[in-house]
């Protein structure tokens, strides 16, 4: 695996006529993970997608090397398909064969349809799609979401391992996390202040 | 790339053949086709002369309705599912995968209407000259059907009403095909199964690079 890179320099993003956080920037090498901070709505989903590649950023670019695989609130599995056959689809086409480890603990569902999973077997089956496509760079949008306590330890475990291995992690994510040497980034700190400008202090 | 298309291939030709959750398989395009075809002649009485006058019309309109059946289930349901997400990740192009889902599009919704059409020939009182011009005429046009109807459903993906706009849009795109079609069958009209073919391949050059422009576009 070549030595993964990801940096954004001065991002900022804007939805309708709302600029959600500006200035956003910072430089990941193997091993580093970033775990994005803040509230509901402040723009930490939008700041993954840009780092995807999936949406422009309105100011500041994003400077990538090494494949990138998601995990955000879409499954991407084809709810009708058994597990099993849904997760091979991806495996077919990342060209990856399925690790024997079952790290995700999928296979007791590999013969039940997508649909039919509960809230964190979905997290779970995603997860296992994100490590099918055996990418140096994680992006991951509220991972631990519907896991269990066990599950959400064993993730991160998934985690510190992909890093362990040369990969590197953004995470999105409101709950605490339990990984070394985690950066922070604050996303409250990016949020531009209009109302300091005119005065209007019943926004805050 | 052959590689990784290929099981997208496989994947949009059963999804689109056998249909599955929320989608209807091609079993439904095809029975409207013969629907129509079955209804009409109860609708303008048992004339065999005014049904062979008219009847390869019908099958042009009921050809052109069938096509427009299944648009909202063509991209809507991969775009709501984060699956051009995911293949936008891995570098596959939109083009690519639009021209391979019209593919699949064309053979679960083209083909069974090539081989349902000697039946609604039957219904309508056509002779074997008449099929023979139908045929060729639903073998040219329907590439052209399939291409302008998942332009629409990439161009609808994520509009509410959606499925309701993807018709109202089709119905003008689509008439060019309809008037060559239909008017290869007219006397003297077999020239128009070359201009019937010209369409069809202007809508196939221009229907990937449009949907995907509309995909990505949705996604901002």
């Amino acid at each position: 695996m070549i030595a993964p890179h990801l940096a954004a320099h001065d991002l900022a993003c804007r939805r309708g006529d709302r600029v959600l956080f500006r200035g956003v920037g910072f430089a990941l090498e193997a091993g580093q993970a970033l775990h994005l901070a803040g509230a509901n709505g402040i723009g930490k989903s939008s700041l993954i997608r840009i780092l995807a590649g999936l949406m422009r950023p309105f100011a500041g670019s994003v400077e990538r090397a090494g494949n990138v695989a998601l995990v955000d609130e879409r499954l991407a599995l084809d709810p009708h398909q058994p597990l099993g056959r849904a997760l091979a689809f991806w495996h077919a086409i990342d060209a990856t064969v399925p690790t024997l480890d079952d790290p995700f603990g999928l296979a007791d569902l590999a013969d039940v349809p997508v649909r039919y999973l509960s809230t964190g077997q979905k997290k779970r089956a995603a997860l296992a799609r994100l490590a099918a496509a055996q990418a140096p760079i994680w992006l991951l949008d509220e991972p631990l979401n519907g896991l269990d306590t066990a599950w959400a330890a064993r993730a991160q475990a998934a985690i510190e391992a992909h890093r362990a291995a040369g990969g590197l992690v953004v995470i999105a994510s409101h709950q605490p996390l339990a990984l070394a040497g985690v950066q922070t980034l604050a996303m409250a700190d990016h949020v531009p202040a209009p109302q300091s400008d005119d005065g209007d202090g019943d926004w805050a | 790339m052959i590689a990784r298309i290929w099981p997208i291939f496989r994947r949009d030709l059963a999804l689109l053949l056998r249909g599955a959750q929320g989608r209807g398989g091609a079993a439904l395009p095809l029975l409207f086709f013969l629907a129509v075809a079955m209804l009409y002649p109860f609708a303008v009485g048992p004339d065999a002369r005014l049904l062979a006058r008219t009847g390869a019309g019908v099958i042009w309109v009921a050809a052109l309705l069938a096509a427009i059946l299944p648009l909202d289930r063509l991209v809507e349901p991969d775009v709501e599912a984060g699956l051009f997400d995911q293949w936008a990740l891995r570098g596959l192009s939109e083009e690519v995968l639009l021209m391979v889902r019209i593919v699949a599009h064309w053979i679960s919704f083209g083909v069974p209407l090539l081989l349902a059409a000697p039946v609604a020939a039957g219904l309508l009182s056509l002779d074997a000259g008449q099929l023979a011009l139908v045929e060729w005429g639903l073998l040219l046009g329907t590439p052209g059907l399939a291409a302008i109807g998942v332009t629409i459903a990439a161009l609808t993906a994520g509009l509410r009403a959606g499925a309701a706009l993807g018709g109202l849009l089709a119905i003008p795109l689509t008439v060019p095909l309809l008037i060559f079609g239909a008017g290869s069958l007219q006397p003297g009209g077999e020239g128009g199964l070359g201009l019937l073919a010209a369409c069809s391949l202007v809508a196939l050059a221009v229907a990937p690079f449009a949907g995907a422009a509309a995909i990505r576009a949705a996604r901002e």
